[in-house]
């Protein structure tokens, strides 16, 4: 843009001595103003230490319930509301039950044809006395192998939280668990002593018969998983670690689950493709019987009783 | 019965022993295990979604010896197959993306796990994908809710452990509401199969039974889906989860945990309930309102925000109103739209938050926006990724965003009702997306001072450099050729009925 008067003759009017207001470079009452380039101002550490300080507890009386008033009110409103949205919630879901099929009906429709072929016909396509042992092992193999991972990732989460990798942590967590848990407690090893044989057996019992009587995986699995925690509060980690320690547990947990899933997909694609499976199903009532289950039920016993041990060692001293 | 029906089962049941074996092995072993069985589910569900386009008619595959209501089934689709491809994919880049992060971020000694639960939470995501019963996709929603809490807190600090216990609450009341309206679902159906539960919902709808059990029920699963996928006003639990955890986690988070979610909600509305029961519920218009409310407020989040990462992460929220606003037209052309917003939103949002990791790692490790300054240009290829990233939220033509703006503006005039306050909403959300995004394009390419800057090179990281070539080459695929991909997502939900 060329310009219109000379620069002399331009500083002499009005728009020049606005445009000069305006970016500050002369004021009215101040006379000529320097511009200059602002310095970035370096702060000492002490400084920005004790501002940070300063802005935490400003920010603490912020959050202070005490304090604050607003903060009071905000949370008085705030717990009300919490309150009045559960009763509602129960209120609506209490009303729905009303609602619902009244239980124990013929003509419910939860009395279909499903549960019917289950139960009239679960004995001689499953070969399982106990229907439902039939029924989650059998039918609806999937869920299961689905609900195994489910506790398989619950440990993986929990080891992420709590497993102690660090070898000094390690050695702290070990000396702690002594300082904190009895050691040698006659009564408690003595009962022990007696108790243990009989709750692995037992298991081992409810996992075998899980076909035949009600039990199986899950239920056997979490007895004989009580079991070890009793041992391991009564002897102490270190005997257990001559029969049970970390390696054992990942032998035992992947070849229980790759066991059942090999199974588990042996049976889902000769069933989908019609080939012939050949798992006898055997003469129902005997202990080698009903196919795939025994053997399912044992993987998830292993499975069960590891995740049980695995939870306690971990969330009592970080590592097996 | 041909061989390629076997393949949903197939990598389903890979991922699951994947996950099984690493998690006896050490870090390079599963990370290779994870990149195979990532590559080799690619190939599946690239198989698969070929053969359902040629046989033109979606198959069930019998879990099984015993046939339909008694055993377990699953069932592939086009649809089921394109999620499932896309879903591999991403995860694929993902992981492959943040991989020198996660080296730094986590504890050497349990990389191992992170494997583990990727594996794991592919397994159920392929699960609640091709799955035909509801039971099967709720175990599957446990399985993916635990691996996701797993994959925020594996980088062990303050805020992710925070983070994942707000996760965890969230999200276990969602599966809490999903579990009880399933339960309920059952008592008035008797059946777990997502056919049969339609065929008696639509008897029940027709002879006016057990009205009020039906609606509280179809609310809970609906609600339950909406608190895990981060709908509006369930979002608190979001920023901090998607802002914190390591990248990879943060992109597979956005990408496809919520996704995978989102389309079991897709599955239950055309599957389970009926598209016609389930809009005679009103429940519809919620959803359009909790979407148009995210749209705005999500964005408006965003742009308060200083962190770049959090503010990626609220304009997760954003997106995922887009998606809820689809849902609620009650169209066929909404939901196309919806299920194409997810595909672009997922491809992109993955790749911001890799290409943001670029940025922030040569601005000293700072997340915060002002350190960001002249970023684009100490890292070419972060910035032109996260640029790329950016043009495609906004809705800039050529990358996939357009598309999904494009459909969503499609869907909304064939609406009346509902026209007026999906246009309005639709605009002002854009101008907020491209006030926060374009903020950030501007300050990542402000230089600082006049000194010369040395970029990033190829040699390295030259992982990180192919998979966000990988990323801008997704995006402009979607972009431009999207009418095959439309068109499948059309035959899809046709057959979904």
């Amino acid at each position: 843009m060329s310009k219109l008067k000379p620069q002399k003759e331009y500083e002499k009017t009005y728009a020049f001595r606005f445009f000069r207001w305006l970016s500050g470079s002369k004021d009215p009452y101040l006379g000529e103003v320097e511009m200059q380039v602002q310095k970035e101002t370096v702060l000492p550490q002490e400084t920005i230490i004790e501002r940070m300080r300063e802005a935490q507890m400003r920010r603490d009386k912020v959050y202070d319930k005490e304090l604050n008033k607003a903060a009071r009110i905000f949370h008085k409103i705030y717990v009300t509301m919490a309150v009045l949205f559960c009763i509602a919630l129960v209120g609506v879901l209490l009303m729905t039950v009303s609602y619902l099929p009244p239980g124990g009906n013929p003509d419910n429709p939860v009395n279909n044809t499903v549960s019917e072929r289950y139960i009239e016909h679960g004995l001689q396509e499953t070969g399982a006395l106990n229907i439902v042992s039939g029924m989650i092992l059998t039918y609806r193999a999937f869920d299961t192998f689905g609900e195994t991972n489910v506790l398989f990732i619950a440990t993986c989460c929990v080891m992420i939280l709590l497993m102690v990798d660090d070898a000094i942590l390690k050695k702290q967590a070990v000396m702690n668990d002594r300082r904190f848990e009895p050691k040698n407690d006659a009564i408690l090893q003595g009962t022990a002593f007696v108790l243990c044989p009989i709750i692995f057996i037992f298991g081992i019992y409810i996992i075998l018969n899980g076909h035949l009587s009600p039990g199986g995986g899950f239920s056997g699995g979490a007895i004989i998983g009580a079991g070890l925690i009793l041992y391991v509060s009564a002897f102490g980690f270190r005997k257990t670690q001559r029969f049970f320690d970390e390696h054992v547990y990942k032998i035992a947990k992947i070849t229980a689950l790759c066991m059942y899933g090999l199974i588990g997909t042996y049976f889902y694609m000769t069933g989908a493709n019609g080939i012939e499976n050949h798992i006898p199903l055997g003469i129902p009532g005997h202990i080698l019987s009903s196919g795939i289950i025994l053997p399912i039920n044992i993987c998830v016993g292993l499975e069960v009783a590891c995740t049980m041990y695995a939870f306690y060692a971990l969330f009592r001293r970080g590592g097996l | 019965m041909d061989y390629v029906q076997n393949f949903p089962c197939i990598s389903i049941m890979l991922c699951l022993f994947a996950g099984i074996i690493s998690s006896g092995l050490r870090d390079k072993t599963a990370m290779w295990i994870n990149a195979a069985l990532l590559t080799v589910n690619t190939v599946l569900s690239a198989y698969t979604l070929l053969y359902t386009l040629t046989i033109k008619e979606p198959f069930v595959y019998v879990m099984g010896k015993f046939p339909a209501p008694w055993g377990n089934e699953i069932r592939a689709g086009v649809l089921e197959a394109l999620m499932a491809l896309f879903f591999c994919v991403i995860m694929l880049l993902s992981l492959f993306g943040g991989r020198h992060k996660l080296l730094e971020e986590v504890e050497e000694d349990k990389t191992y796990l992170y494997y583990v639960l990727t594996d794991l939470l592919l397994s159920s995501l392929l699960a609640l994908v091709y799955t035909n019963d509801m039971f099967t996709a709720y175990v599957f929603v446990e399985i993916n809710t635990i691996a996701a809490c797993g994959l925020i807190m594996i980088r062990q600090n303050g805020r992710t452990i925070e983070a994942a216990v707000r996760y965890m609450i969230m999200s276990l009341l969602g599966s809490g509401m999903l579990l009880l309206g399933l339960c309920m679902l059952y008592d008035l159906t008797g059946h777990l199969l997502m056919s049969n539960i339609k065929e008696s919902v639509a008897l029940l709808a027709a002879n006016e039974q057990y009205g009020i059990p039906l609606i509280v029920s179809i609310v809970l699963m609906s609600v339950g889906l909406c608190i895990k996928s981060a709908l509006f006003p369930f979002h608190a639990w979001l920023p901090d989860a998607y802002g914190y955890s390591t990248v990879s986690s943060a992109a597979m988070l956005s990408a496809l945990v919520s996704k995978g979610y989102i389309f079991l909600l897709i599955k239950i509305i055309y599957r389970v309930i009926g598209f016609n029961v389930y809009h005679d519920t009103r429940i519809i218009d919620v959803l359009f309102l909790f979407g148009l409310m995210g749209m705005i407020f999500g964005s408006l989040s965003a742009i308060k925000e200083s962190d770049v990462r959090r503010m990626i992460a609220f304009s997760s929220v954003a997106q995922i109103g887009y998606i809820y606003m689809g849902f609620g037209m009650g169209t066929e052309a909404g939901m196309i739209a919806s299920v194409f917003h997810i595909l672009s939103h997922a491809a992109t949002k993955s790749l911001l938050f890799i290409a943001a990791i670029g940025l922030t790692d040569v601005s000293g490790g700072s997340r915060r926006l002002v350190e960001l300054t002249g970023s684009g240009y100490r890292n070419k290829w972060a910035g032109i990724t996260f640029t790329v990233g950016s043009l495609s939220m906004v809705g800039v033509p050529l990358f996939s965003g357009f598309i999904s703006k494009l459909l969503f503006a499609q869907a909304a005039v064939q609406n009346h009702t509902k026209m007026l306050p999906a246009l309005i909403v639709l605009g002002v959300s854009t101008i907020l997306n491209a006030i926060y995004f374009m903020k950030t394009v501007i300050r990542i390419y402000t230089p600082l001072g006049e000194t010369a800057y040395t970029s990033v090179t190829f040699k390295a990281m030259p992982v990180y450099a192919v998979v966000l070539i990988a990323f801008i080459i997704m995006n402009i695929i979607l972009g431009i050729s999207s009418q095959p991909i439309v068109d499948m997502i059309q035959q899809g939900l046709a057959t979904f009925a």
